[in-house]
C-alpha cells in the first residue's frame, strides 16, 4: 500500500461506513473502506431491527438478496414487574405488504452481504486492517490513514470515520471527547435457535411474520435500560441493556441480569427448548443530541455511532448510521464533482443537510430525554410495579367493590409517589416529549 | 437488588463465541497498581465478559481471551487512567457469527 491515493477512505465496514462506500463508489469516486474485523460485521451487534427506507434510498432492489428474516407484523410494549407485566401490543395485517417496513435481521449477516454490494459498486474493502492514525498536514489537514499493515500511510481527500460506537481513532485525534459512563449503554445479548415452526407457533406467525419485543421495569433492577426479544426466522434475539454508570453504581453484573430476565415467567416459556449459540456485548450511545460531537472538519466527517447517532428512544440506530452514512457520501460526492476541496468550510454542508433530515430533527426533539431518565429512574422501577400492581387489583374478581379497588389503586399511586410527584412526572414527562 | 439471582457462570458461555486470540499480546492492560480506584474494581463486575478479577492480594487483573472489546472498561477508567486499551490488530479478537 505504497503511495496511494484515493478520493475518499472509509474506517468501518458497518451500516454507516458502508452506506458512505456505497454512495461514494456510485458516484465514481475511488473509495477504499478499512475493516479491523476479520470480516465486515465480525465486530457488530445489533438486536436486530433493520428499517427498510434508509436501504432502499441506497439498493432499491435489497429485498431480493439481502439475507432478512423475518417482516414485522407485531410490536409489543411491555412494563414488566417480577412476576408480570402489562403490555401495549400492535399487530396488524397490514404489515404483511409487499414492500415491508421493518424486518429482522441477522447484523453480521447482513454486514456482510451489506458490504459484497459495496465492492460491487467500485470500492476497495480491506478486513483485517485496524486504522491507528489519521495523517495531518502542516496546516492540520487530514490527508490520510496510518493502519497496523507494513508499509507506508495511505492518502484521500477524505476520511469519512465510521468507527463505531468505541471510536478510539477520533478521540485519540482529538476530534471528539472520551464518552461519559453516562452517555452510554452497555448491551448483552444472546441468539437462542428454535426450529422455525416452533418460533411460529409461539409467536402466533405464518411465512416470514415476524414479532418484537421490547420491555422496561424490574428487570433492570433500578437501572436505567430496557429489554428485548426479537423473532428472527429458526431464532430469538434476547437482549438487556443499562448505562455504564447504573452497572458500575449496583455492582449488578450484565451477564446476570440477562439471566433473570430470560427467566421472568413471561419470557421463561418463549425460550425453553431453546440452543444458545452466541453471547455478545457492545455498547449503544445514549447521550442523545447533546452527546453528538463535531461532526466534520478539514478532510474528516463523522458517521454513525461514532457521531452518537442513536434515538434512544424509539430503539433507532443503523437506520441513523445508514442515513448519515449516505448524506456523508453524497455531500463527499457533489463537493468533488463540483470542483470544490474538501475543507472544513465546504464539508459543513453535510451537516447542514443533516439538520434538514430525521436524524437531526428527532435527536433534537428528545434532547432533555437522557438527563430526565438519569434523574428519574423511578420511571424503570416505581410505575411499572404500580401499573402491574393495579391491573392484578382491578382485574381480580374477589367480593370487593369496584369503588373500594379504584380507591386502592389511586392510594398505591398516592402512596408511591404523592399527587406532586404524579403531577410532576406527568409534566416533565410532557416536556421532554414534545 | 433481586436476591434470587441465577448462578451465571460467564466463562461457559464464551465458549459459544469464536475468538482470535492474538497470544501474548493482549490488546488491554491494567497498569501496575496497589490499590485499585472505585472505577477499576467495578469493573470486576461490570465487565460483560467477566474478564477483570481480584486476586488475593487485592490487585484488579485482566484475562483478556473472553474480551469482545466493547469498551465499557476504556469508558469506566477513562478518568482514572489505570488501564491501557487499544484495539487487536486487525483480524484479531472477537469474530461474531451472528451479532
Amino acid at each position: 500500500m505504497s503511495e496511494e491515493h484515493f478520493d475518499a477512505i472509509v474506517v468501518g465496514a458497518g451500516p454507516a461506513g458502508s452506506a458512505a462506500a456505497y454512495t461514494m463508489a456510485k458516484a465514481g469516486l475511488s473509495v477504499l473502506q478499512l475493516e479491523r474485523g476479520e470480516y465486515p460485521g465480525a465486530k457488530n451487534v445489533q438486536g436486530a431491527i433493520l428499517y427498510a427506507e434508509p436501504v432502499e434510498k441506497l439498493i432499491p432492489d435489497f429485498r431480493e438478496d439481502a439475507p432478512l428474516e423475518r417482516h414485522i407484523i407485531e410490536q409489543r410494549l411491555w412494563m414488566l414487574d417480577d412476576t408480570s407485566y402489562v403490555g401495549m401490543h400492535h399487530r396488524s395485517e397490514d404489515f404483511n405488504e409487499e414492500r415491508p417496513n421493518r424486518y429482522t435481521i441477522i447484523r453480521t449477516q447482513f454486514d456482510k452481504w451489506f458490504a459484497r454490494r459495496v465492492r460491487e459498486a467500485g470500492a476497495l474493502l480491506l478486513c483485517e486492517t485496524t486504522v491507528t492514525d489519521l495523517v495531518r498536514d502542516q496546516s492540520g489537514r487530514v490527508i490520510g490513514v496510518r493502519t497496523d499493515r507494513e508499509g507506508d500511510p495511505v492518502y484521500a481527500d477524505v476520511v469519512v470515520l465510521g468507527e463505531g460506537v468505541n471510536g478510539l481513532l477520533g478521540q485519540r485525534a482529538g476530534l471528539r471527547k472520551e464518552l461519559k459512563p453516562d452517555s452510554v449503554a452497555l448491551a448483552v445479548k444472546e441468539m437462542h435457535f428454535l426450529p422455525q415452526e416452533v418460533v411460529d407457533s409461539r409467536f402466533n406467525l405464518k411465512g416470514t411474520e415476524g414479532v418484537v419485543v421490547e420491555a422496561m421495569g424490574t428487570v433492570t433492577a433500578g437501572m436505567v435500560g430496557t429489554g428485548f426479544i426479537y423473532t428472527n426466522k429458526e431464532s430469538l434475539s434476547i437482549g438487556i441493556g443499562c448505562l455504564v454508570s447504573d452497572f458500575v453504581a449496583s455492582g449488578d453484573t450484565p451477564a446476570a441480569l440477562l439471566e433473570r430476565f430470560k427467566n421472568h415467567p413471561a419470557i421463561r416459556p418463549l425460550l425453553a427448548g431453546s440452543e444458545c449459540k452466541e453471547y455478545s456485548g457492545h455498547l449503544i450511545p445514549e447521550g442523545g443530541y447533546k452527546a453528538v460531537p463535531e461532526l466534520f472538519g478539514d478532510g474528516w466527517l463523522v458517521v454513525g455511532d461514532a457521531g452518537h447517532f442513536v434515538n434512544g428512544v424509539h430503539r433507532e440506530g443503523s437506520n441513523l448510521a445508514m442515513t448519515t452514512g449516505r448524506i456523508a457520501g453524497e455531500t463527499i460526492a457533489d463537493l468533488k464533482h463540483k470542483g470544490l476541496t474538501l475543507s472544513q468550510k465546504n464539508l459543513a454542508e453535510y451537516k447542514k443537510r443533516l439538520d434538514a433530515t430525521f436524524v437531526m430533527k428527532d435527536l433534537k426533539k428528545y434532547k432533555d430525554l437522557p438527563s430526565f431518565m438519569h434523574n428519574n429512574r423511578h420511571m424503570f422501577d416505581v410505575y411499572p410495579r404500580l401499573l402491574n400492581q393495579a391491573s392484578k387489583t382491578w382485574f381480580r374478581v374477589d367480593g370487593v367493590d369496584k369503588l373500594t379497588k379504584e380507591r386502592e389503586i389511586v392510594d398505591s399511586f398516592r402512596k408511591s409517589r404523592s399527587i406532586t410527584g404524579l403531577l410532576g412526572d406527568a409534566f416533565k414527562m410532557m416536556r421532554v416529549w414534545r | 437488588m433481586n436476591t434470587s439471582n441465577p448462578v451465571v457462570k460467564v466463562e461457559q458461555k464464551l465458549f459459544q463465541n469464536r475468538y482470535l486470540v492474538d497470544g501474548g499480546r493482549p490488546h488491554i492492560v491494567v497498569k501496575p497498581h496497589t490499590t485499585p480506584s472505585k472505577n477499576l474494581l467495578a469493573m470486576t463486575t461490570a465487565c460483560p465478559m467477566g474478564c477483570y478479577t481480584k486476586n488475593d492480594s487485592g490487585q484488579v487483573e485482566i484475562s483478556v481471551d473472553g474480551c469482545v472489546e466493547c469498551g465499557t472498561c476504556r469508558i469506566v477508567c477513562a478518568a482514572t487512567g489505570e488501564i491501557e486499551w487499544n484495539y487487536p490488530r486487525g483480524g484479531f479478537g472477537v469474530a461474531y457469527k451472528f451479532g
